[in-house]
């Protein structure tokens, strides 16, 4: 240890009184209310920089593959032109659809390995006995967690996703400009809008679709005291193997892995419609709402968050 | 009211019982000094008081039950559980801001003044931080919120001589005050004692002892005896009695302090020394103490 530092820490840890004016101020009066539910949310973006930094990564190089093709974008618009008006939308709108995709899926991702590590890293690293030291409650701890991948999460892949899309636009404008031709098209043909409408209603859906999942990774998280991946997956198959094997059925996979389609239950989608274009009219929200699935998800969802906030009262660190 | 008041305290681990029918209470404006070996029960009757888990039997903190209002009674109550849990990843302006966003007893002025008079700066993660700095971090947190229980679980394991003496005279120069208390484990008991004004010591899951200071420094006596005056000495009654260069020290409790003189210098012992005697004698110490039972001032499971 540094002169320095004992010097510092004797400064401390010395005689010498805080000053009157810090010790009489008003302790009692705090500047602000308490926001225990905002401030948890925070600390796990601090803590989980990777749930913003992962999709503006994949973002950014998704915008450096499409610069790099730019030489080649009046070609394919020439190409483009030339196809029918539903193959036209289609290829003008294939990037678009992609980036949404890719952005998406990496989202997904995050949000399953972040709810895998939420309670399992704070008693891993002895942390849990510091938030447990402040008034917060276990509850609230809780469900800030769970905000992240349902609240957090799809907000920001809302809001990459249409700032790629129209940066993307713009960039294609550009350079469709400087090769003398007209990017009416790329404007018209792909709507943007619309788009974001129908992409934010498939968040919100999946979202809340999704909840028992994240319910599930969340448990098992309070739970294991290592390997959470192995025990969030094979939990679910060996129930699924003891299933095949006893009542030579296979229901329980079925339903779990029906689950993960989220949009088959959000959407009237038309198999005959060969646009890569949802058009608004598929969104299906009494569908949606109508769905036993819907609410048995969410009971299910409601009893995991349950047995997570116990398991975060009861355990110690590991 | 009573900071913390316990009746029939237990907590079993299986068959293993880590508390066994714990009585105490402690007042406000009191440090308590929680003294045992390792596995004693220290850290659970800590974990109990603190809410971090359940337990059986009656137990009140500052009016609450620490089990099921938790979040509530830490408005009231700091813990420094070890200097290892400070999140490694956390910036020291986020320690301070989350902090200062969920506590309403938490004045950040404070907090930045004590910091200010460190090494630290708000852009260091606590990861980049020497041991003895997350000390100081976690200590101006704590010391700027105004709470009426701080509870310490070994807070300066790990830490060199300056720090652990300086975190001791901070606590008491910048932090006690008569509304406050303190309960504090540590395995460097003789580091505490002139802070204490309350002692306890525990093995087994059983309270063995348990006295103020004041009472601590008027029952037990020490006396460094010549070998000639051994036999008049041990007639008085020790509790325990050790080997230094050839002379006796013999501890006695409530003895004639004035016969006790004529023997050799009488002093306050250490508190290692009582626990030596009150625990039991390891191997390599002082022939057993051949004079009857314990006295009765000691009993196990015993309270005030």
């Amino acid at each position: 240890m540094s002169d320095a530092t004992n010097n510092a820490m004797g400064n401390l840890m010395g005689n010498a009184a805080p000053p009157s004016n810090v010790v009489a101020g008003s302790p009692h009066a705090p500047a602000t209310t308490p926001q225990p539910f905002y401030w948890s949310v925070r600390r796990e973006l601090w803590e989980n920089r990777s749930i913003y930094i992962a999709p503006l990564a994949v973002g950014g190089l998704i915008l450096l593959s499409f610069l790099a093709r730019a030489a080649h974008l009046p070609a394919r618009m020439r190409a483009a032109e030339a196809l029918e008006a539903a193959e036209q939308s289609n290829a003008l709108a294939m990037p678009y659809v992609f980036t949404a995709l890719i952005i998406a899926v990496v989202a997904l991702i995050v949000g399953f390995f972040y709810c895998l590590d939420a309670l399992h890293g704070e008693r891993r690293d002895r942390s849990i006995l510091f938030w447990k030291s402040l008034p917060v409650s276990d509850l609230t701890a809780v469900l800030a967690k769970l905000s992240i991948p349902m609240l957090v999460v799809p907000a920001i892949t809302f809001v990459t996703i249409v700032a790629l899309q129209l940066i993307m636009r713009v960039l294609s404008t550009i350079v469709l400009g400087l090769n003398g031709m007209s990017a009416a098209p790329v404007w018209t043909q792909v709507p943007l809008p619309q788009m974001s409408l129908v992409l934010l209603y498939a968040l919100v859906t999946n979202a809340i679709w999704y909840a028992p999942i994240y319910g599930w990774l969340l448990l098992v998280s309070a739970w294991a005291r290592r390997n959470t991946f192995l025990w969030a997956v094979f939990i679910p198959l060996g129930i699924a193997i003891v299933e095949a094997i006893v009542l030579h059925s296979g229901h329980f996979i079925k339903m779990v892995a029906h689950h993960f389609n989220s949009i088959e239950s959000a959407f009237n989608l038309d198999p005959d419609n060969g646009s890569m274009i949802t058009p608004l009219s598929a969104v299906a929200p009494g569908k949606f709402l109508a769905s036993p699935e819907l609410w048995i998800g969410l009971a299910v969802a409601a009893a995991f968050l349950y047995a997570t906030i116990q398991l975060r009262r009861y355990r110690q660190p590991i | 009211m009573a900071c913390i008041e316990a009746r029939g305290l237990r907590k079993t681990y299986g068959s293993k019982v880590a508390l066994d029918s714990v009585n105490l209470r402690v007042e406000d404006g009191r440090i308590l000094g929680l003294i045992g070996p390792n596995g004693a029960g220290k850290s659970t009757a800590l974990n109990a008081i603190l809410g971090l888990i359940p337990y059986e039997g009656e137990l009140t903190v500052l009016g609450r039950n620490p089990w099921t209002s938790r979040d509530q009674l830490m408005r009231d109550v700091c813990f420094i559980a070890d200097v290892a849990v400070l999140p490694r990843w956390m910036r020291v302006s986020q320690a301070l801001d989350f902090v200062a966003g969920v506590h309403p007893r938490f004045d950040r002025k404070k907090a930045e003044y004590f910091l200010a008079r460190t090494d630290i700066k708000p852009k260091n993660r606590v990861k980049e931080l020497s041991k003895g700095m997350v000390t100081q971090l976690h200590l101006a947190l704590v010391m700027a919120i105004d709470a009426k229980l701080l509870v310490l679980d070994e807070p300066t394991l790990g830490l060199d001589i300056l720090y652990r003496k300086q975190f001791y005279d901070s606590l008491l120069n910048d932090y006690f005050d008569r509304n406050r208390s303190i309960i504090v484990t540590t395995h460097q008991v003789e580091e505490i004692q002139q802070v204490l004004t309350d002692l306890m010591f525990i093995n087994h899951g059983r309270i063995m002892l348990d006295c103020s200071m004041e009472e601590f420094e008027a029952r037990y006596m020490e006396v460094m005896v010549l070998p000639e005056n051994v036999p008049a000495a041990r007639a008085l009654g020790p509790i325990h009695e050790r080997q230094v260069f050839g002379r006796s020290i013999l501890l006695f409790d409530r003895a004639d302090r004035q016969k006790l003189a004529t023997l050799g210098e009488v002093h306050t012992p250490s508190i290692a020394d009582l626990f030596v005697a009150v625990m039991g004698t390891p191997a390599q110490a002082a022939p057993p103490v051949p004079y009857g039972t314990p006295p009765p001032v000691i009993l196990p499971g015993a309270s005030r």
